[in-house]
């Protein structure tokens, strides 16, 4: 497929890594939402090519990295009830909540098994119908798709013994609730392309309009992300802040209804702890009440002892962007991807462990 | 968030599944959320087992086209798209 | 074999123990040293230095595209004893048996040890087998340990990389792990990537023919090349630097990895070496490397440098830098 391989072209990324030295749009905070595109600019050494004067941000589009530490121990809490089975995807395992992770109760005994897809956790209920499939459904609005499907999938085949005990969180609600505490500057957002596919690029519209910021929706090929920051530049270089989408190979300004329909037939919108934000009214996806035999929250009544963050770990600033990673005191000493304080060092995808794996000592 | 892959349909199976592949590595997907048909030889993108949009072939080479130009915010964008949404 | 699965009885030092090793082991791996019959293999002193080492097999699943846990434990330790630049002599083999394991996938897995074993032309010299209550172990491991000699003028080691030297790879990145990914349950997918599972120790001869002056020889198994380059960079307390354009990485072991949400750099090769050598003779050996099937697809991923001891960085293809750093834990795939 020459014409998405062409997204990879180094010659043409370096050719737009020329015309973003040649701008003088003098000093500029750009923030990335999504997650994937903190390890795509790592990975593809997209900051170590940037001007001085170009500051990237990372935001809170870690979905490992947001989730609270109550809802982690809710999900330890469930790994640990009789006839449970936790099935989540692999980046949750490692993330520490108050006491312990996943990969910790792993340890004792407890079956917790990585699925790829809400399809082998459903496949997994029907394997095993003497035990209970819990999915612990984590995610943005990319992945809830998925966890609605599974669910109308369920009670299409009738299963009894598959639920869902759903933390996943929408990125608007997270994006206001960043730029209304207004600790960081930002001049423009690099919207996060798989999120959009779902919901729309026009969703995104409220950043130039309401706040006067510039978004370039983007893909995750190295020249996505390029064009994607040079976009952003040349507006704020003509002060006319505007919504481009530079992957409209893939998202289209509605979104995909169809997946989105599913995700509101199944699910309603409810507040949403994150961490580093506190509570975030309708930023959470809650089963709705017709889908109460799937809700693992409903049926089973688990109890969790207070949940405390780790009082060194500056994760809530980092997700805010208010700091970086360095600039926390027990990054890479006390916490490291080894023995994570905090969710941030955990994910790959979160800024700590990026910053540790690719950065380290390029600072 | 959200690591998604391009991936070629071989084909169409029972249930709304699909075959696709990802440069020689296959795999079972599903199309129930996919808005439209798929069908084979389409190039779809996967995220956690489901195709969650078609990628439209077209239009990657207009983005690619625009890329190329001196600036995003040109009037003058080749095919008279506007770039701006 | 009377039995249809492994009984503890197998393992209890009784008839059915004899039984075991007259019927299966012995045939299989038939050779004048086990024909010895005792409880350890005699060998004539050859003099010089003898290498030796160890390794441990618990892969899951126990078969995967291009091989099996049989093919790892031969292959696996002569290739320790390879990068070291020895002529492997013998291997020992313990197999630690789960009660109930099947005997027919206990007959594959020594037939492909046998196999493997033939091929290479290094004997399995003595062995042990023990039988453990289900739920001890996860079907079987196996234990092998191997001597090798290691000619006079031949010293290589992780300290010996300098600055200047060119960094090897005998061939493509990643096979192994993507193989064995394919059958974990949970990420099930089809590839047409089998296990790149061989023997070097023909492939190191034929490089230290061209030069005995190679600094440092190593298997990038688990945890990949960027374990192993950290490992020799901090030894040698060097810098390396790779082209990530020069990385020989199949496009299909590309698309597993992106399903996946993996780092072909972390996967495990295990018919795989990286070599550190002096830069003049970088091209004489690569020539020599080809000449072998598992050297066909040798090249150059880098150089050593003097600055930033300790740390592998990557040029990417858009001309940025990123850090190499070792494996964290356990590679896990992601959704993110």
């Amino acid at each position: 497929m020459s014409v998405l391989t062409a997204f990879r072209d180094s010659e043409r990324a370096r050719s737009i890594i020329e015309r973003i030295h040649r701008r003088n749009t003098g000093d500029i905070s750009i923030m990335e939402f999504c997650g994937g595109h903190t390890v795509a600019i790592f990975r593809s050494g997209i900051r170590s090519v940037m001007p001085e004067s170009v500051r990237m941000l990372s935001g809170p589009g870690c979905p490992v990295c947001v989730t609270s530490n109550a809802d982690l121990d809710r999900a330890v809490a469930l790994a640990k009830t009789p006839g449970v089975t936790i099935t989540t995807y692999g980046d949750m395992l490692k993330v520490p909540g108050s006491r312990e992770s996943l990969m910790q109760v792993r340890a004792q005994g407890y079956p917790v098994e990585i699925v790829y897809s809400t399809l082998d956790a459903l496949k997994l209920a029907e394997e095993q119908p003497d035990r209970e499939i819990v999915f612990f459904a984590i995610g943005f609005e990319t992945t809830a798709p998925a966890a609605a499907a599974a669910v109308l999938q369920a009670r299409k085949r009738g299963l009894k013994n598959f639920s869902i005990c759903s933390v996943m969180k929408l990125t608007i609600p997270g994006a206001r609730a960043l730029l209304a505490m207004g600790e960081v500057k930002v001049d423009g957002v690099i919207g996060p392309g798989h999120v959009s596919s779902i919901i729309g690029s026009d969703a995104w519209r409220f950043l130039p309009e309401e706040h006067g910021i510039p978004v370039a929706i983007s893909g995750f090929e190295p020249l996505d992300l390029l064009a994607a920051t040079d976009a952003i530049m040349e507006m704020h270089e003509q002060r006319r802040p505007a919504l481009v989408n530079t992957y409209s190979r893939v998202v289209r300004p509605e979104g995909n209804r169809k997946a989105w329909g599913a995700v509101e037939e199944v699910f309603t919108l409810d507040e949403a702890g994150w961490r580093g934000f506190g509570i975030i009214p309708e930023s959470g996806l809650v089963l709705r009440e017709e889908f109460a035999d799937f809700d693992a929250d409903r049926r089973f009544d688990i109890t969790v002892e207070d949940s405390e963050e780790h009082p060194a770990c500056r994760c809530g600033e980092v997700l805010r962007g208010v700091i970086t990673p360095h600039e926390c005191k027990v990054f890479g000493t006390a916490c490291t991807p080894e023995s994570p304080l905090g969710p941030c060092m955990v994910s790959s995808e979160g800024s700590c462990a990026a910053y540790y794996h690719y950065q380290r000592q390029l600072a | 968030m959200c690591l998604a892959v391009p991936a070629k349909v071989l084909e169409l199976r029972d249930d709304n599944m699909a075959l696709v592949d990802i440069s020689g590595t296959q795999r079972e997907i599903s199309l129930m959320v996919l808005d439209g048909d798929a069908a084979p030889g389409d190039y779809v993108l996967i995220h956690v087992g489901y195709a969650i949009e078609k990628i439209d072939e077209e239009e990657a080479a207009r983005t690619l086209a625009m890329f190329e130009e001196m600036s995003l915010l040109d009037e003058e964008v080749p095919e008279g798209e506007d770039p701006l949404v | 074999m009377k039995h249809k699965q492994i009984l503890l009885a197998h393992g209890s030092g009784g008839s059915m123990m004899h039984d075991l090793i007259q019927e299966l082991f012995l045939p299989a791996f038939d050779n004048p040293y086990l024909r010895q019959g005792n409880d350890q293999a005699l060998f004539e002193n050859p003099g010089g230095r003898i290498a030796f080492t160890t390794d441990s097999y618990v892969v899951q699943p126990l078969e995967f595209p291009g091989g099996s846990i049989g093919e790892l434990a031969v292959h696996g330790t002569i290739n320790d004893l390879a990068v070291g630049g020895a002529k492997p002599l013998g291997l020992s083999v313990g197999m630690i048996l789960e009660e109930g394991l099947e005997m027919e996938l206990l007959e594959r897995i020594v037939a492909n040890m046998k196999r493997a074993a033939d091929e290479a032309g290094v004997p399995l010299v003595t062995g042990d087998t023990k039988v453990v209550e289900r739920g001890s172990c996860d079907k079987m491991f196996i234990n092998t340990s191997g001597v090798g000699l290691v000619a006079e003028d031949v010293h290589i080691d992780g300290h010996n990389a300098r600055p200047g030297d060119a960094v090897l790879v005998s061939g493509s990145l990643g096979d192994h792990g993507v193989a064995v990914m394919s059958e974990r349950r949970g990420v099930q997918f089809s590839t047409p990537v089998v296990s790149d599972t061989q023997p070097l120790h023909r492939l190191v001869a034929r490089m230290l023919e061209v030069t005995k002056d190679i600094r440092v020889m190593r298997d990038p198994t688990r945890g990949g090349i960027a374990t192993t380059l950290n490992e020799i960079a901090t030894q040698s307390r060097v810098g390396i630097h790779i082209e990530e354009t020069a990385l020989p990485i199949s496009a299909e072991v590309n698309g597993a990895c992106e399903l996946l949400g993996l780092d072909p750099l972390y996967l495990a090769n295990e018919g795989k070496l990286i070599a550190i050598v002096p830069e003049e003779a970088a091209e004489s050996i690569l020539s020599a490397m080809r000449e072998l099937p598992e050297g066909k697809h040798a090249c150059r991923i880098g150089h050593v440098v003097e600055d930033r001891p300790g740390i592998v960085r990557m040029r990417t293809p858009i001309g940025g830098t990123r850090i190499i750093n070792v494996l964290s834990g356990e590679m896990l795939p992601r959704i993110c």
